[in-house]
């Protein structure tokens, strides 16, 4: 080595490769920014950056009225959006002390289950296309197609839907909507069976993602995972089943848990939701009612255009919600709804006026993504893209 | 006409004229791979495909190829200019070099020379130069892990490769092209030595870098891999050289357990159809698996690759070489070579 006869003393260390995983990345799911350091393909440390698609939902929120707020949730996690709005419908009925008629919380628990099954489709099929299976996401769009629909009809959108308000839903669905749906929810567990013929026994698929970013149920709550994360390491708990909201203590459903807590778990957990989210959804379709589908109070949701043509009340009410909004009474929660990612929380604190005194929203992606340096260290850079497509991280939720 | 065949210029331009005429329908047939490759992949995965350019979007392949060619060629600073520009050259020409050796019929070979099958391994092995010089040259760690991955995941492969042809040569006692399909009139290689066939076509997958070895180009990983600095022509030609390697792959698994250009069985309904032809509807069909394979399969990691590799199919090819071996010197139909 060297040539001089006096032995060198000099050390030399072989620094590791740093690699820019994104944002600007196709496996990246989103804005991610990971600076990897590499040792060869072997990860020794993985530092995620977050930021960079921050846009001060809180913050804004603290200016808008109630009713103003709702659409910055659907631009949270714009891929379950409808659960979003849930949680922050949920906490301000809750410091209002309303109840919502019982048709409002049939449509609401169906399109959160619908809601769970576009983000599940998203997430598991790029996740199988981040592994490099390319046909999952294209015959997942397909579906989610037929989901977005029922979205739009409902709604007027397709993704940025404002559809669950506080005091119920906007509005009532359209005729033959149930039908639909109903139709849907028969064929789809045909689907789900053809994407697990693709997935769930293929060698390499398995070879790919068991014991990949594995985690311990006691290590996966330390790490304040929840959701199909936190299940897949073998821990039972729902929010859906733990402390029900609107009409999840009317339908019966069974928990998908995993055991493993690795990528493979993670994927069959998600799979088994789907499966239980349409029986969810045909006991919706099922026992739902005809009858009003939001709180009857014209302080809090508007009342009918044929209505306000008729009564002067109606138009002042319509008139004062649209501009003044409704003052909710002082006091806070902090409500959790169980979103397709996990417990997505809202922390609501009023103070009387018609805005929110403070609105602090737990990213569910925000723990996960925090656990990236754990599970994925010492393991390898393509299995880093499939630990990051396991947690279903969406950064519109994380960065706020 | 008597001057090709009796002057050396006519020798020449009647050579020039043979790797025409093998050239263009390859060209094209490498154009028509990546607009066959869109349309089976699309309708795998229930969709359309390229529909708009052209009836059925047949002109697809024009128009990309058009588009490629009015972009601009960057070169990224602190690259290797010389050695950026040379590697897809190098690439492309090594894919369309192997093609002077195959016998598309009996006979019909641009060089029917003795040592055809060591000349197509030698020039497939000079393929990963292309890759190499890519990677460093672009002066771009993404590129250089990229064509390292891809350097050594053709050597491994090319290893357990070599010895499943070696198994074939071994049954058809000749290393000539043209002899190794002649010796395959009465059974194709692939009924005895099927093991060996899949080996060979899954070490197609992995030498041509197709899913789900992929990994060169890891698309979720390194994006693009080895290529990801090039752009225009330069970029074009690395693409038309791995689907110009997918036809070679394709034609030398024909060649070698297929019967080439015979037809299935030696009678009438069977042999009306020429022997080009059903040397392409078998280089068809081989294709075919290629991107139903893509279609179907996750990619592999990069350590479970080598370990199929080097673990799996080395032992396995070579343990089934010694069997052919020894199978057919027990048996006596170890074919005399003259």
């Amino acid at each position: 080595m060297s040539e001089t006869a006096v032995p060198s003393k000099r050390t030399v260390e072989i620094d590791h490769q740093s690699i820019n995983f994104g944002p600007q990345h196709p496996a990246a799911h989103g804005v991610l920014r990971l600076i990897l350091e590499m040792d060869g393909e072997v990860i020794e440390r993985a530092d995620p950056h977050i930021g960079l698609l921050h846009r001060g939902t809180e913050k804004l929120i603290e200016y808008k009225t109630y009713i103003q707020a709702v659409p910055y949730f659907d631009r949270l996690d714009y891929v379950s959006p409808m659960c979003e709005e849930h949680a922050f419908a949920l906490a301000t009925e809750k410091l209002l002390a309303i109840e919502v008629p019982e048709r409002g919380k049939w449509i609401r628990t169906l399109f959160a289950e619908i809601t769970r099954i576009l983000n599940h489709l998203l997430n598991v099929t790029t996740y199988a296309l981040d592994v490099g299976a390319i046909t999952p996401p294209l015959w997942g769009f397909e579906e989610r197609e037929k989901l977005l629909e029922f979205h739009e009809a409902a709604s007027g959108a397709r993704l940025h839907a404002n559809y669950f308000r506080p005091g119920g839903v906007a509005k009532d669905l359209p005729a033959g909507l149930a039908d639909r749906i109903g139709e849907w929810a028969e064929t789809f567990p045909k689907f789900v069976d053809d994407l697990e013929e693709l997935l769930t026994a293929n060698r390499i698929w398995k070879q790919r993602t068991v014991d990949i970013g594995a985690i311990g149920g006691a290590e996966a709550l330390a790490w304040g995972f929840s959701g199909p994360c936190l299940r897949a390491s073998g821990v039972p708990w729902d929010l859906r089943r733990a402390q029900p909201y609107d009409m999840y203590d009317q339908v019966e459903f069974a928990v998908a848990v995993g055991r493993n807590g690795d990528c493979y778990d993670r994927y069959l957990v998600r799979l088994g939701e789907m499966r239980e989210s349409v029986k969810i959804i045909k006991q919706c379709l099922e026992r739902m009612r005809p009858g009003p589908v939001k709180v009857q109070d014209q302080k809090i949701t508007p009342p009918t255009r044929a209505e306000m043509k008729r009564s002067m009340e109606a138009l002042i009410h319509h008139f004062k919600l649209y501009t003044e909004g409704f003052h909710v009474p002082a006091g806070a929660t902090y409500t959790v709804v169980e979103s397709p990612k996990g417990e997505f929380g809202v922390y609501l604190v009023a103070d009387g006026t018609n805005r929110p005194y403070r609105c602090k929203i737990r990213a569910t992606g925000f723990s996960h993504l925090q656990a990236i340096e754990v599970l994925a260290r010492r393991h390898m850079l393509a299995d880093a893209v499939a630990i990051i497509g396991s947690l279903d991280i969406v950064f519109g939720e994380i960065d706020r | 006409m008597n001057f090709l065949f009796h002057t050396i210029a006519g020798g020449i331009i009647l050579a020039f004229l043979k790797a025409l005429a093998l050239l263009v329908p390859l060209l094209i047939g490498v154009a028509y791979l990546t607009y066959a490759e869109r349309k089976v992949l699309a309708a795998m995965q229930l969709r359309k495909g390229p529909n708009v350019v052209g009836t059925f979007g047949l002109l697809q392949p024009f128009a990309d190829a058009i588009k490629l060619l009015m972009k601009e060629t960057i070169i990224p600073a602190g690259a290797n200019r010389l050695l950026f520009i040379l590697a897809p050259i190098l690439t492309f020409g090594l894919a369309i070099l192997a093609w002077a050796v195959i016998p598309v019929n009996n006979g019909w070979a641009n060089a029917n020379i003795n040592v055809g099958i060591l000349y197509l391994f030698a020039i497939s092995s000079l393929g990963v130069y292309g890759v190499i010089i890519a990677g460093w040259a672009s002066n771009s760690k993404y590129a250089f892990l990229g064509a390292l991955r891809s350097a050594a995941q053709m050597v491994s492969y090319e290893v357990a490769m070599g010895f499943v042809i070696v198994s074939v040569l071994l049954c058809a006692g000749s290393l000539n092209l043209n002899d190794i399909v002649l010796a395959q009139r009465n059974v194709w290689f692939f009924i005895p030595l099927f093991p060996m066939f899949v080996v060979f076509f899954i070490s197609a997958l992995a030498e041509t870098n197709r899913s789900p070895f992929d990994l060169p180009e890891g698309e979720s990983e390194i994006v693009a891999g080895f290529m990801v600095e090039y752009s225009s022509m330069p970029y074009a030609l690395f693409f038309m050289g791995e689907y110009a390697s997918m036809f070679l792959m394709s034609a030398l698994m024909t060649i070698l357990f297929l019967g080439g250009w015979l037809s299935p069985l030696p009678f009438a309904p069977f042999t009306w159809l020429p022997g080009p032809l059903w040397f392409l509807i078998k280089i068809l069909l081989c294709l075919f698996v290629f991107l139903w394979v893509r279609a179907t399969f996750p990619r592999y990691r990069y350590d479970q690759l080598m370990r199929l590799g080097w673990k799996v199919f080395l032992p396995l090819s070579l343990g089934w070489l010694v069997l052919t071996a020894g199978v057919l010197i027990a048996t006596g139909w170890l074919p005399h070579v003259s």
